[in-house]
């Protein structure tokens, strides 16, 4: 592993330094909700947070977004695509699974139709995240492929040894951000509490879910009348789609005003009656049933054959937010515990 | 609670094995501490899912609208008036529907009690009488419940259900609050000072819709919001076109709004959303002097027409 040593004393004015370059944005609290937004100095960032309420996927795939603006007259009609942040962007102080979150956005966006709006601020954004130490109890990173220090997604990751942060450098994009700033190389010692702070984290987790054989048992029990069952109390509202880091669909409308307007990318959810409401009127999801089914479906087996990954990286906020506790986790042990239909 | 628990348990085994339902709605045990979950009983054996805690918050009303089965379901005030909305609006049957009513002491707020600890992650919290006992890795606190009530359960006026078949439980004494004291201070204010308090608040909504999918009377087939043809409101996060929600939402719930706080509770956001709907409420109480689901005669304001209406907003030129 090679990583750098910052004192905990020095870590302000290390993001103050990168403040200067850099167009910042970590948690910050306000009236009692976190969120990541623009920082101007190191006082506004949390370091020790649960987590922010919602991800910070909108930095890189906001909510909603202009494509371009369009106006015409009588003979001529104009398009302007807007330009994208010319400081390169700081992700600080983000958590690993919300790091992770953007390999499978990178996969969507990035596939075979690369869409400019997220890669440019993709390849324009370095991402520091922030270990773990005390997971939460609706956190089950470590069973969807991550882990409360996993490095995935990551530039640079911070590992809280008490006074002092191991900085472990992931990519080249994370070093660059340690060039010329002093910091010493991490000696063995304290590698070797890194470690074991990272290991009794790990161990502090509960069983999670189980994805072992997952899609396989998903893909056989499309029509199984258990969905019904599984999806009785969901309200139908868009919380776990919004809060979740990974959900990525959206919709596109133009917003009209006299000959000009804009073409405008917003978020969709899946939960929605509209999702797939067709011209005509029909709709192959018309109940909560059909709209539950396509978000385990769409997470934990079609991703997997459109981009190798499955969409959640058990962050836990659907779990924590939703108005009737449909842990997504007991829904996915069931579906595990049923028998397969051929 | 054990007892009303246990009573709840009877009453649901008793009328499944009757079979004079086919379904009981209640509440079991969630995943997360401080966390209730609405419960689907069917068969008499399942009944021991079912619970009475300070954390039953969903208005289970919401779960009435468009079934053909008989229910039964637990009510608490709140729920019970939402029941009664929904049979005056003939959304369900009175004979459809069987009510357990259980007297409420009002339920806890999870995310007040979770302030208070400071950040320390409760594992396991145990209720006796109106103490909780929150216990933590390396940590344990006592705290009063009624000090962390709902904002909704804190001005509620009818914690007994208004309507029963089978009562659980004791009636419990009702609060003698001032009503809408919160909603007269919020009217003294200037109409700027209003204006930049719900601009501050919908600048937080995300438009996941979770107030109105929680509500129980929200239940219209197509909502305005999902209209496309003619479309009444931008999908964009634009100020304005979230303001309009929130403002038809509210008028759309005027003199129907039962003021259980499903709303609040549900939203991620912590958007002040009652407070648009008790203005509507204290209206309709002024002006007609009438409280949505309170029985099931009286006819709703704004379903009718009496000559002698409250008009003094009518501008005389």
């Amino acid at each position: 592993m090679k990583a750098k040593i910052i004192k905990k004393t020095d870590i302000a004015s290390f993001l103050d330094k990168l403040i200067e370059d850099y167009e910042a944005f970590a948690p910050v609290e306000m009236d009692g909700l976190i969120s990541f937004e623009k920082v101007s100095s190191s006082s506004e960032a949390l370091l020790d947070y649960p987590n922010s309420k919602m991800p910070p996927k909108q930095l890189l795939f906001p909510q909603s977004e202009t494509l371009f603006s369009y106006s015409s007259t009588k003979d001529t009609g104009e398009l302007e695509v807007p330009s994208g942040p010319e400081k390169p962007r700081l992700i600080f102080s983000i958590r690993p699974c919300d790091a992770m979150s953007f390999t499978l956005l990178d996969k969507v966006f990035g596939g075979d139709f690369k869409d400019p709006y997220y890669l440019n601020r993709r390849a324009n954004t370095v991402l520091v995240s922030i270990g773990c130490t005390t997971p939460r109890a609706s956190c089950f990173c470590n069973s969807v492929g991550g882990g409360p220090f996993s490095t995935e997604g990551s530039d640079l990751l911070l590992i809280d040894i008490g006074d002092e942060y191991v900085v472990q450098i992931v990519s080249d994009k994370g070093a660059k951000l340690l060039d010329k700033k002093g910091f010493e190389d991490t000696g063995k010692e304290k590698l070797d509490l890194a470690a074991g702070v990272i290991k009794t984290a790990e161990a502090s987790m509960g069983p999670g879910v189980k994805t072992e054989g997952l899609k396989e048992k998903l893909d056989s029990i499309f029509d199984d009348p258990v969905w019904q069952q599984l999806t009785e109390k969901c309200l139908g509202c868009g919380i776990c789609t919004y809060l979740c880091p990974t959900c990525h669909c959206f919709d596109i409308v133009d917003e009209t005003i006299g000959s000009g307007g804009e073409r405008v990318r917003l978020w969709d959810s899946c939960q929605f009656p509209l999702f797939t409401l067709q011209a005509s009127g029909a709709n192959p999801r018309p109940t909560g049933k059909e709209r539950f089914r396509q978000r385990m479906m769409h997470k934990f087996s079609y991703l997997l054959d459109s981009c190798d990954q499955i969409g959640c990286v058990g962050c836990g906020r659907c779990i924590t937010e939703c108005p009737v506790n449909l842990d997504i986790r007991q829904v996915l042990n069931s579906i595990a515990q049923l028998e397969s239909v051929k | 609670m054990p007892e009303l628990t246990n009573k709840i348990r009877e009453v649901a085994r008793d009328l499944l094995q009757q079979k004079k339902v086919d379904l009981v709605i209640g509440f079991a045990r969630g995943t997360t501490p401080m966390c209730s979950t609405p419960c689907f009983v069917r068969q008499d054996g399942e009944v021991n899912g079912l619970i009475w805690d300070s954390f039953c918050e969903n208005n289970l009303a919401k779960y009435l609208v468009k079934r053909s089965d008989k229910i039964a379901i637990i009510a608490k005030g709140c729920d019970a008036r939402a029941v009664v909305e929904l049979i005056k609006e003939n959304q369900i049957s009175r004979d459809q529907v069987v009510i357990i009513g259980v007297p409420c002491q009002g339920m806890v707020d999870r995310g007040m009690v979770r302030s208070a600890l400071e950040g320390n992650e409760i594992q396991e919290v145990e209720e006796k009488d109106d103490r909780l006992i929150i216990k933590g890795k390396n940590f344990e606190k006592v705290l009063n419940r009624n000090e962390f009530l709902h904002p909704s359960c804190k001005v509620c006026t009818h914690r007994n259900p208004v309507i029963y078949d089978i009562l659980v439980g004791d009636t419990v004494k009702e609060l003698d609050t001032e009503p809408y004291l919160d909603v007269a201070e919020f009217e003294a204010l200037t109409p700027e000072e209003r204006e930049e308090y719900f601009s501050k608040e919908f600048a937080k909504c995300i438009r996941c819709y979770a107030c109105r999918n929680a509500c129980p009377l929200c239940y219209c087939q197509e909502c305005f919001v999902d209209c496309s043809k003619p479309q009444w409101i931008g999908k964009t996060t634009e100020a304005s076109d979230t303001a309009i929600f929130h403002i038809m939402r509210a008028f759309h719930l005027a003199g129907r709004c039962v003021e259980c706080g499903a709303c609040e509770r549900a939203c991620p956001m912590g958007v002040d959303i009652r407070k648009l709907n008790r203005k509507l409420t204290k209206d309709v109480k002024e002006r007609f002097d009438y409280e949505a689901g309170l029985n099931l005669e009286e006819v709703a304001p704004l379903s009718t027409f009496k000559p002698d209406d409250a008009e003094e907003f009518i501008l005389h030129p």
